[in-house]
């Protein structure tokens, strides 16, 4: 009843009903688009508030108490000043990769949404390279931080920018290697049959048979997406804000905008990969949306990634390298040695 | 049906798109009052000494160096992966051999010490 499928498909027959076939598709697909980026728009605001929410539980204070019950509507009053504030664009910058560099920023984390299984039959396609897709295009973020980076011409920005290409980098290798022993679990690169390779119940998520690769991923996520503890990029205290430092107004906004979604992103692909995406954990509770799990599941991880960040002191860029390269990379590989043996072994 | 790229094709579009009409309202919306000492790059309130772009440790790009090659690999492993229980104990055997083959690659380079921050 509850199922979102319905009520897509209805509004699909309505638009059917006076336009043409090819008009029809270039129209939905446009709808299709605008929904996805409503969505991300007003989960944005809310991981925003719920971290300043969070950050302040942990620290035991009340955070922003004023606007709305609970200040829910705080990101909402900043994001109409991020509207009305004065673009200063540096006089010596590269205005035009300054230009564009919030633009790829905010466009590429849009883009991993087009495969991401939001509920059943709620994906907008199942491309079948599904998982590889994402993470190369997630991976784009790390030109936009150069360009951002390199394009201001500040030095505090530059370090930023190209501390995050190093970090994004070197995280990447580990990242992706951990997602491969669910793949070879799965037989298929493609988000939909990962999921449903992990139906029925809890027990069938790919966490109990991939451990080692979820802890892996769950780290190297938190570094690809630059949240402490591997926050150098943007280490208030020696960078002041690392790549972004001379944007302001909507620009800054679209930095801003694109990490907490890429924070969602990463997080939905642990739920996804591992957790069971959006199956429940038992039968009988599939009378609940599936969507409801798949939000449930991914705003769980996304409340760990912003435990970490409010628990951890930040790591120092040297530690850093070598904790990817020297320990994560080794483990990663081991993972999948022991993953293709065992499923041999067994099946 | 529109082939699957044609859903990327016009997602680009539209978040490109988006974006552009987020600015253009902000731009509607905001002051602009540019001025020489406004618009300088920030250096902690001091007037910025030299310019940004100058040479920059190496260190980084040695480690692009590192990642490409890893990169390519993983490349590889997604269609093994993908495939991998229709293929048997030999993509088991090749795989092994060519991951070790790599993991002695990135021994070479850690004892060599280009993974040490410098």
């Amino acid at each position: 009843m509850f199922e979102l499928e319905g009520i897509f498909s209805a509004v699909g027959d309505f638009l059917a009903s006076f336009l043409g076939a090819p008009l029809l598709q270039i129209v939905s697909i446009i709808a299709v688009a605008g929904v996805v980026i409503g969505f991300l728009m007003v989960l944005a605001l809310f991981l925003v508030w719920w971290e300043r929410k969070l950050s302040a539980d942990f620290q035991v204070r009340i955070g922003p108490m004023r606007t709305g019950p609970h200040g829910v509507l705080q990101t909402i009053a900043d994001a109409l000043k991020l509207l009305q504030k004065e673009d200063i664009v540096p006089l010596t910058a590269d205005k035009k990769v300054f230009f564009w560099a919030p633009v790829i920023c905010f466009v590429t984390c849009f883009l991993a949404y087009i495969c991401m299984p939001f509920g059943k039959g709620l994906i907008v396609r199942d491309l079948n390279i599904g998982i590889l897709y994402i993470v190369a295009i997630t991976t784009f973020t790390v030109i936009s931080l150069l360009m951002a980076g390199w394009a201001s011409n500040n030095k505090y920005s530059l370090l930023g920018g190209m501390r995050s290409a190093a970090q994004i980098i070197s995280y990447e290798v580990p990242l992706s290697l951990s997602l491969l022993g669910a793949v070879m679990l799965a037989q298929s690169l493609s988000m939909v049959t990962i999921v449903q390779g992990q139906g029925g119940s809890f027990l069938h998520w790919y966490i109990w048979r991939q451990p080692l690769g979820f802890l892996l991923y769950v780290t190297a996520a938190t570094a690809e997406v630059n949240r402490t503890p591997f926050d150098i990029p943007e280490a208030e205290q020696e960078l002041v804000a690392g790549y972004n430092i001379e944007y302001s107004g909507m620009k800054f906004a679209m930095f801003f905008l694109a990490e907490f979604i890429n924070m969602f992103t990463v997080c939905a692909i642990a739920a996804t990969l591992f957790l069971g995406g959006w199956n429940p954990p038992f039968e009988f509770l599939s009378f609940i949306p599936s969507w409801v799990w798949f939000l449930g599941k991914s705003l769980f991880l996304v409340f760990i990634l912003m435990w970490f960040r409010w628990t951890y002191p930040r790591l120092r860029v040297d530690q850093l390298m070598a904790f990817a390269w020297k320990f994560l990379l080794p483990l990663a590989f081991l993972n999948i040695i022991v993953t293709g043996f065992l499923i041999y072994l067994f099946e | 049906m529109p082939s699957d790229y044609a859903y990327v094709g016009l997602f680009l579009i539209f978040g490109v798109a988006f974006v552009l009409i987020t600015f253009f309202f902000a731009r509607l919306l905001r002051p602009s009052r540019p001025n020489p000492i406004k618009n300088r790059s920030y250096e902690c309130g001091e007037t910025a000494v030299g310019s940004a772009w100058v040479q920059y440790n190496v260190s980084y790009y040695i480690y692009a160096l590192i990642f490409v090659i890893f990169d390519v690999e993983l490349v590889f492993l997604f269609p093994w992966a993908a495939a991998y229980r229709s293929l048997g104990l030999f993509a088991f055997v090749e795989m092994f051999i060519f991951i070790m083959i790599l993991v002695f690659g990135l021994a070479y380079a850690w004892r060599k010490g280009a993974l040490k921050w410098v």
